[in-house]
């Protein structure tokens, strides 16, 4: 989905509130939700696409204002209500408040049919794919040309795995991409790499 | 007569939510509180930058381990008893040169090999980090107090698969024939993350 969450090349954020050394918890209840999406994960009740798709369905200004262990809490608990395991009442009722939680999900996907494999330095197009659902596509690298410079073992696919669609697991191919060919004409020279599932990716030829 | 059944609508806060998932956990026999202490300490104990300082330190010093590394990163680490998640099946080590500084990011949520370079900061978790240093590295980079000669090459690399990647920093001059336990203690996780050098000590 083409969800608040696609942040990569967005124009308008300021500086990043950078410190030596910051760490990564600030207060007890974040390592505690942390923790506690892990287990949930450790558990099988979801698993990681489920997970990153829960935070994607956020209402975009709940997610922009919410910390990172706020987004975690907000997924495990929309995920818990749908699996079943609570109701929203309950936890509202213990919370006593108003517990936010994501929007429903829309179906997913299964692979894409003829995959092409690829080798290092072959030039690779992504496809212009747009789904309702989970996918890991960032959308600055949609309809670009690059170069594989890296593959990676089989991995399960986000547009199947996070929706329970059967599908193949497939590998990620290391795709380079100039800085100028994202955005042309304006963005600071540099090499971005992406890790590209196989069924978004096209022989450019 | 005040009225009992009238609800004041307000959302709960975050701590008084983190209670109720797992108070609700625990109720249905998910042990969600020794999930949360045993868990708890792994990633503030056990997940940690030092783990991959030992790696950094052990690369500067055994040419052959070095090598290992940037083939199969995930192998290498295990060879000092290192593991990663299941999910993670591939760990990209990527060697920054006095040409090259390779940059770690991840666009879309905030993934990392947390395992060994440790949980991330905020700053790489929030929007400004992930909007912006693939659109404007150098000036990303130099706002967090790495101004990089213009012709150092910037090599971005966002974490949107579940291959993990981390930066194999160059080891700081005058450290020759220091011991890896010397060296592994210059090793910072920014410098893992890509958006710092190690200084000469």
């Amino acid at each position: 989905m083409d969800g608040i969450h696609d942040l990569g090349g967005r124009q308008g954020f300021g500086k990043v509130r950078y410190t030596q050394g910051a760490t990564a918890f600030h207060a007890a209840w974040e390592v505690r939700a942390n923790s506690l999406y892990a287990h949930a994960v450790r558990l099988r009740i979801f698993n990681m696409d489920e997970y990153r798709h829960a935070i994607e369905r956020m209402d975009p200004r709940h997610y922009l204002t919410a910390s990172y262990y706020e987004r975690s809490l907000t997924s495990l608990a929309t995920l818990l209500v749908e699996k079943g395991v609570v109701t929203r009442e309950e936890l509202e009722r213990r919370a006593g408040g108003d517990f936010p939680l994501a929007a429903p999900s829309a179906p997913g996907r299964t692979n894409a049919e003829g995959r092409a494999r690829f080798r290092l330095g072959d030039r690779v197009r992504v496809t212009q794919d747009s789904v309702p659902g989970h996918m890991r596509l960032p959308g600055y690298i949609r309809g670009k040309t690059g170069v594989v410079v890296g593959e990676s073992p089989a991995y399960p696919f986000p547009d199947a795995h996070a929706h329970g669609v059967q599908s193949e697991d497939e590998p990620t191919y290391d795709v380079r991409f100039r800085s100028g060919d994202l955005w042309p004409n304006s963005a600071e020279p540099a090499l971005i790499h992406v890790g590209v599932f196989q069924s978004y990716l096209e022989p450019a030829g | 007569m005040p009225d009992t059944d009238r609800v004041i609508q307000r959302t709960a806060s975050v701590e008084e939510r983190v209670d109720a998932v797992q108070a609700a956990l625990d109720e249905r026999g998910l042990k969600a509180s020794e999930a949360v202490e045993e868990l708890g300490h792994l990633a503030q104990e056990t997940w940690i930058p030092e783990n991959g300082a030992r790696v950094i330190a052990r690369a500067w010093i055994d040419p052959e381990f070095r090598k290992r590394l940037l083939a199969n990163g995930r192998e290498a680490v295990a060879e000092l008893g290192l593991a990663m998640p299941k999910h993670h099946r591939h760990l990209v080590v990527l060697e920054n040169t006095a040409q090259v500084q390779n940059v770690i990011c991840c666009t879309l949520c905030s993934c990392t090999a947390f395992t060994i370079i440790g949980l991330p900061p905020d700053w790489y978790k929030d929007v400004e980090y992930r909007s912006r240093v693939v659109r404007e590295s150098r000036t990303v980079l130099r706002e967090m107090g790495l101004d990089l000669p213009p012709q150092v090459e910037i090599r971005v690399w966002d974490t949107t698969a579940d291959t993990r990647y981390m930066v194999l920093p160059e080891q700081p001059r005058g450290t020759g024939g220091w011991s890896e336990d010397k060296l592994a203690a210059l090793v910072t996780r920014d410098s893992m993350i890509g958006v710092a050098r190690l200084g000469a000590p």
